[in-house]
C-alpha cells in the first residue's frame, strides 16, 4: 500500500479498540516470567553449551600473542575461539568498531576470545587462564583536550555537516539581547535491563540466531555479511526484549561470537555480555560539548541561533547530530549548526534513546531559559511568542501537525506554573531550595517501510506476522489493535507474533518510529484481507463493513468465519511512504514541567513532581503511551541527575562500568509524574494517524530539570549531569 | 568471585552456625549475632528505640533484598573498594600487592580523602559500621583454636599503609560471631547519607551522630576514608559547631579534582545534623 496523499476516513477512525487504555497482551506472561528472552530459550535446540567472552585489558594496539592452552584445558572446556585465528569479521551498514577478528584492537574490552564450555561458570574459570600479550598504543581519550582541533564531520555523500539561513553572524551582532554558552553533556549507556545475549545454532550451512535485538533485517543483513554467507542462510529470532534503547539496533559481538563459536565447535553456543563488558563492548551514547549563542530583539522574539555541537568518535564513526532540532524548532531567526567530530580511541558512539536531540535539547533548552531571563520574559510566553507553523529555513514547507503552543499552555495550566516565583534562590521549605522549571521537547517523525502477514484462521482467530519487535514499549498490544480493528474483531481474537526474520519485514523499533509504522504496515496487510473475506462471501470490498465478527453490507450481514469456511486466509502487504514527509515537515512536541528541591546544605537535588504534556498525533494505547513517558521522563532525570561514563582518560575506558557504579534513577528518585496527551490526529503520518513518543518523553526533560535546579538555587549549571558540588560551594 | 577478583579454592557455609540472635548483655547493652540479618536488625525494637543511628544506618544501605541477605558479620567484612578494583585488567595493590594503583590519577569522584595512603585511595563503602563505630561497638570473634576475642570496631578495620591487601584485623581462620553494642548512648541519633542517587547508592558523604541535650556527642564519618572516620578531637569540638569539627575530621585531606567536594560536604552535612540536633 502506497501512502502518498493525506489519510481520509479509515476503519481505524471508529477507535473502538484503538485509542483504548489497554492492557498488554503480552503482561501476564512478563510478569509470571514465562516469556521466553533470548538467554532462557532452553528448548529451542538441544546440547546449549555455554560461552564466555574475554574483552580486550588495552583501549588501542595489537595483540602479539595469545596463548589459549591453559584455557582450553581447564575442567568442562569445549573449545577456545581467538581473535587471531579469524580475520576482522565486515562491520555492520551502522557500524564502526570490529566487533571480533584480527590483532588490532579499536576500543577497551573489544571481543577478543571465547570461551566454550559445559556450564557458564567453566567458561568464565578459563576465561582467567588466557594469556595475552599485548602492544598497547597512545590513543585519543579526552574530548576536552582534542575539541578545538575536531573538524566538521562529513556526511555520507563527505559534505560537511553545517547548515545556515540567512546571517547569522550579521544578526547576532545586531540583536538587542544576545547569550553565549557553552554546554556539556557526557557519554552514557543504555543500561537496559537485559544484556546482549545469543544462542547461536548451526544446522549445515545455515545459521539460527535467538537473540535479542531492535532490528531484525539488519541483524540478519549484517550478520550474512559478517559471516560472510548468503542472507537466505541466517535467521533471527527475537520475540522478547528486555530493553534495548538503541544498544540493540545493530547486531553486537554476542552474536557474531556465538555463531562463530559455534560452528568452530559444533554446537549450539549460548552466551550473553556479562554486565561490566557492555558499556565499552558495545555502543553508548556519545558526550557533547556545544556552544549555543542566541540573538533576540526586546520584544523577545528570536533573531539569530547558532548551535555547534562537538563530540567524539572512533575514526569513520558519526557524530553526535545534536543540532538538528535546532534548524526547526523555534521561528525566524537567521541561523546556523555545525557538527564537529574528533577522532576518538574510546568505544564506538552510536544511537541511544533520540540521538541527537536528547542532548542537543539538554543544551538548546537552558540557553532558552537563559535567553528568557536576561528578556525578562517567561520562559514559556517567550517559547510561545517564538513558534513556528512552518520549517523555518523552508517557508513553503509547512508542519504537518504542531499542537506546541497547547503543550505548553495546558502545561503550565496542569502543573500550576503560575505560582513560580521567577526570581530564583527564594523559595524555602525547611531544609529544602524549591525551584520550577520548565523547557520544551521535540523530535522528528520517521516514515519507513512495514510490512506484515495476517491470517484469518478458520476458528476466526486472526494472526499477526512480522519481523517487528516489542522491546518493552507494548508493540504486541498495538498491533492486536490494529487488526482487531481493522477485522471489526476483540482484542482477544488476534494473536501477534513478532521478531523472527522469516515473517516479513517491518520498520523494526528504533527512533520512536516503531508504532505508527509497523501499524500501518498491519494495517495494509488487514486491507488485503478484508478483500479476500470480503470477496469470500460475495460482497463489495470497497464497502463492506467489518464489525463485531461479522461483515456487512446493506442488509446482508455474515459472520466473519464464513469466509473461511474453506480454509484460511492470509493477506500480506506493506506500507510504503510517497514524500509527505518531504512536503511537511513531521515531528511530535512536549512540554516539560519540573519542580525540585534541593537540600540548602548539601546541595543534594530532588525531584518533587514532573509533568508532561505530548502531542504526537493519535494515541494508539494511551496505557502503553503513558508507561512510555513515563520511562522516558525517568531516563530524562538520569541524565540530568546522575548518569555518565566517566573516562579513564589514560588507560582509555569508561570506568564505571556496571550497575553499582553506572547510576540510574530507582523508584526513590522518581515521585508522581503526570503525563497529558493532545487529543490529535496527524493524517501525514500514516493510515494510522500516530506518530510516537517513546523518544519524545525523554526530550527536553534533562533541561526541565536543570532550569528548575537554577529556579531554586540561583546556580546555572550547563554541566551534566548536574550533582551537587557543581553548586554546593555557591549556596547560602 | 564472579568477577575472577577472588578465586578461593574452597568456601565454607557458615548459615548453619546460628549465631542469628540479639540478646541483652549483663552490662545492659546488646550482643548482635554474626548472621543476625540487616533487615531483622534494622527492624529490632531495641535497635530502634536504643540505637536508632544504627537501624537508620541498615535501611540507608543496600536494597531491601540485599538487607535481606546481608549480616551482621558480612557486612562488616565488606571490602574496601573502588571500580578499578572491580577491573581485573587494571593495577590494583588491594588485588595484587605491588602491582599499583589506577585509582590514583584515574576517576576518583566516589574515593577517599582521609586515611588514604600512595598504595591505595579506596573507601571503606559500609553504612552500619559507621553506626557501629558512632556507638563504640566490639566485634567478638573465635579462631581455629576455639579462643574468643574481643576487637573494638575503632581497631577492626585497617588503614591502607603500605599493605591496602590487609583490610581487618581478623587473622587467618578466625570466624566473627557477634557484635557487642555497649548500653545505650542516649541523646538524639542521626544518620544522614548523601547521594546522588536517592537509594541503593554509596555514600558521598555519611555523617552517623549521637547528640546529647547539651550538644555534646559523637560522630563518625563515611565515604571518606577506608574506614569509618571517627576522632575523639572531633567528638570534643561538636558544641563548636560544624566547622570545627569538620576541620579536625578533614585535617591533612589530600584531594583530587573529582573528590575535592567531599570536604565542604562534610561540612554541610554536619551542619544539617547538628541544626536538626537543635530543634
Amino acid at each position: 500500500m502506497r501512502f502518498d496523499t493525506p489519510a481520509t476516513r479509515n476503519p481505524i477512525d471508529r477507535l473502538k479498540v484503538i485509542g483504548k487504555p489497554t492492557d498488554r497482551i503480552d503482561g501476564p506472561l512478563k510478569v509470571t516470567g514465562t516469556a521466553p528472552y533470548a538467554y532462557e530459550r532452553h528448548d529451542v535446540v538441544p546440547n546449549q553449551a555455554y560461552g564466555y567472552i574475554l574483552g580486550s585489558a588495552i583501549a588501542t594496539g595489537r595483540i602479539r600473542s595469545m596463548d589459549v592452552s591453559k584455557a582450553k584445558q581447564a575442567p568442562g572446556v569445549i573449545d577456545v575461539v581467538s581473535t587471531l585465528d579469524h580475520k576482522p569479521v565486515p562491520l555492520g551498514e551502522h557500524n564502526t568498531a570490529n566487533l571480533f577478528g584480527g590483532a588490532k584492537i579499536d576500543h577497551y574490552h573489544q571481543a577478543i576470545a571465547l570461551v566454550i564450555a559445559e556450564t557458564f561458570e567453566e567458561a568464565r574459570a578459563a576465561s582467567a587462564l588466557i594469556d595475552v600479550d599485548y602492544k598497547r598504543d597512545d590513543g585519543s581519550f579526552d574530548l576536552e583536550k582534542h575539541a578545538d582541533s575536531a573538524n566538521l564531520a562529513k556526511g555520507p555523500d563527505g559534505e560537511e555537516m553545517a547548515d545556515h539561513f540567512g546571517d547569522f553572524e550579521g544578526a547576532y551582532e545586531a540583536a538587542e539581547v544576545t547569550t553565549d554558552a557553552t554546554y556539556r553533556t557526557p557519554a552514557e549507556t543504555h543500561a537496559m535491563m537485559e544484556p546482549h545475549a545469543t544462542i547461536a545454532h548451526w544446522d549445515g550451512d545455515k545459521v539460527t540466531v535467538w537473540t535479542s535485538n531492535q532490528m531484525i533485517q539488519w541483524g540478519k543483513r549484517d550478520l550474512a555479511k559478517a559471516l560472510r554467507i548468503p542472507e537466505e542462510k541466517v535467521r533471527v529470532d527475537s520475540p522478547y526484549i528486555g530493553g534495548g534503547f538503541g544498544s540493540k539496533l545493530f547486531i553486537r559481538a554476542d552474536v557474531v561470537v556465538a555463531a562463530i563459536g559455534a560452528r568452530q565447535a559444533g554446537r549450539p553456543v549460548k552466551l550473553a555480555l556479562q554486565r561490566p563488558l557492555i558499556a565499552n563492548n558495545t555502543t553508548h551514547r556519545p558526550a557533547t560539548i556545544q556552544r549555543i549563542r542566541l540573538g533576540a530583539a526586546k520584544d523577545g522574539r528570536l533573531t539569530a541561533i547558532a548551535h555547534e555541537s562537538t563530540s567524539g568518535n572512533l575514526p569513520d564513526g558519526k557524530p553526535e547530530e545534536a543540532v538538528n532540532q535546532t534548524k526547526v524548532f523555534y521561528a525566524g531567526a537567521h541561523r546556523k549548526v555545525a557538527l564537529r567530530l574528533a577522532k576518538m580511541n574510546m568505544p564506538e558512539g552510536n544511537a541511544m534513546r533520540a540521538p541527537g536531540e536528547a542532548p542537543g535539547l539538554m543544551a538548546l533548552e537552558i540557553a532558552m531559559d537563559e535567553m528568557a531571563e536576561k528578556l525578562g520574559m517567561d520562559p514559556v510566553e517567550f517559547r510561545i511568542l517564538n513558534d513556528t507553523q512552518v520549517d523555518p529555513m523552508d517557508a513553503d514547507r509547512p508542519f504537518s501537525r504542531r499542537n506546541f503552543v497547547e503543550c505548553l499552555r495546558r502545561g503550565a495550566k496542569e502543573f500550576g506554573w503560575d505560582k513560580r516565583s521567577s526570581t530564583p534562590g527564594k523559595t524555602v521549605d525547611g531544609d529544602w531550595l524549591v525551584g520550577m522549571g520548565m523547557a520544551a521537547g521535540y523530535r522528528g517523525n520517521l516514515l519507513m517501510k512495514s510490512a506484515a502477514r495476517v491470517r484469518l484462521g478458520k476458528d476466526g482467530i486472526v494472526t499477526v506476522e512480522t519481523d517487528m519487535t516489542d522491546i518493552g514499549t507494548g508493540t504486541y498490544t498495538i498491533l492486536a489493535q490494529t487488526a482487531a480493528e481493522m477485522m471489526g474483531l476483540p482484542l482477544e481474537r488476534v494473536k501477534v507474533t513478532l521478531g523472527d526474520s522469516d515473517f516479513p519485514i517491518s520498520a523494526g523499533s528504533g527512533g520512536q518510529w516503531g508504532a505508527n509504522n509497523s501499524t500501518a504496515g498491519v494495517y495494509a496487510a488487514c486491507v488485503k484481507l478484508r478483500e479476500q473475506a470480503a470477496e469470500k462471501v460475495g460482497l463489495d470490498p470497497q464497502k463492506a463493513n467489518f464489525t463485531n465478527g461479522r461483515i456487512h453490507l446493506a442488509n446482508k450481514s455474515v459472520p466473519l468465519t464464513d469466509a473461511v469456511a474453506d480454509g484460511e486466509l492470509v493477506g500480506e502487504d506493506a506500507i510504503e511512504y510517497g514524500d509527505l514527509d518531504k512536503q511537511y515537515q513531521q515531528a511530535t512536541f512536549a512540554g516539560h514541567f519540573v519542580q525540585m528541591s534541593v537540600n540548602r546544605f548539601t546541595g543534594v537535588p530532588r525531584i518533587d513532581r514532573m509533568v508532561a504534556v505530548c502531542s504526537a498525533g493519535r494515541i494508539l494505547n494511551p496505557k502503553s503511551a503513558r508507561s512510555q513517558v513515563i520511562g522516558a521522563m525517568t531516563m530524562g532525570a538520569g541524565a540530568a541527575l546522575m548518569e555518565h561514563l566517566a573516562v579513564d582518560k589514560r588507560f582509555g575506558f569508561f570506568v564505571n562500568h556496571d550497575l553499582a557504579n553506572y547510576e540510574v534513577p530507582v523508584h526513590a528518585d522518581i515521585p508522581h509524574q503526570e503525563v497529558h496527551f493532545i487529543d490529535d490526529v496527524d493524517p501525514y503520518s500514516s493510515p494510522m494517524k500516530a506518530k510516537g513518543v517513546g523518544e519524545l518523553g525523554i526530550c527536553g526533560v534533562g533541561a526541565a530539570i536543570a532550569n528548575a535546579i537554577y529556579n531554586a538555587t540561583g546556580v546555572r549549571t550547563r554541566d551534566y549531569p548536574i550533582t551537587l558540588e557543581h553548586h554546593l560551594g555557591r549556596l547560602a | 568471585m564472579k568477577l575472577e577478583v577472588e578465586t578461593p579454592a574452597h568456601l565454607i557455609d557458615v548459615n548453619g552456625l546460628g549465631l542469628d540472635e540479639i540478646t541483652e548483655t549483663e552490662e545492659g547493652g546488646l550482643r548482635i549475632g554474626a548472621l543476625v540479618s540487616n533487615t531483622d536488625l534494622a527492624a529490632d525494637d531495641r535497635i530502634k528505640r536504643d540505637y536508632a543511628v544504627l537501624s537508620r544506618a541498615l535501611v540507608a544501605g543496600a536494597s531491601g533484598q540485599l538487607r535481606n541477605k546481608a549480616t551482621t558479620g558480612g557486612n562488616l567484612l565488606q571490602r574496601t573498594r573502588c571500580p578499578y578494583f572491580y577491573d581485573t585488567n587494571m593495577p590494583c595493590n588491594k588485588r595484587s600487592p605491588g602491582a599499583g594503583c589506577a585509582a590514583i590519577g584515574g576517576y576518583s569522584r566516589q574515593l577517599g580523602i582521609v586515611g588514604v595512603s600512595d598504595s591505595c585511595i579506596a573507601t571503606y563503602p559500609g553504612d552500619m559500621a559507621i553506626a557501629m563505630r558512632v556507638l563504640d561497638a566490639v566485634v567478638e570473634t573465635v579462631g581455629p583454636d576455639g579462643k574468643t576475642r574481643q576487637i573494638p570496631l575503632e581497631d577492626f578495620h585497617k588503614l591502607p599503609g603500605d599493605t591496602p591487601e590487609v583490610e581487618n584485623a581478623l587473622y587467618p581462620g578466625e570466624l566473627i560471631t557477634a557484635v557487642i553494642l555497649p548500653p545505650p548512648p542516649g541523646g538524639k541519633h542521626f544518620y544522614h547519607k548523601v547521594r546522588d542517587r536517592a537509594s541503593y547508592a554509596f555514600a558521598l558523604v555519611s555523617v552517623a551522630a549521637v547528640i546529647q541535650p547539651d550538644g555534646t556527642g559523637r560522630v563518625a564519618i563515611g565515604g571518606i576514608a577506608p574506614k569509618p572516620w571517627r576522632k575523639p578531637e572531633a567528638d570534643a569540638e561538636l558544641p563548636n559547631g560544624a566547622e570545627a569539627v569538620a576541620r579536625v575530621l578533614t585535617e591533612g585531606a589530600t584531594t583530587t579534582r573529582d573528590n575535592a567536594f567531599k570536604v565542604p560536604l562534610v561540612e554541610r552535612t554536619l551542619a544539617s545534623v547538628i541544626e536538626q540536633a537543635k530543634s
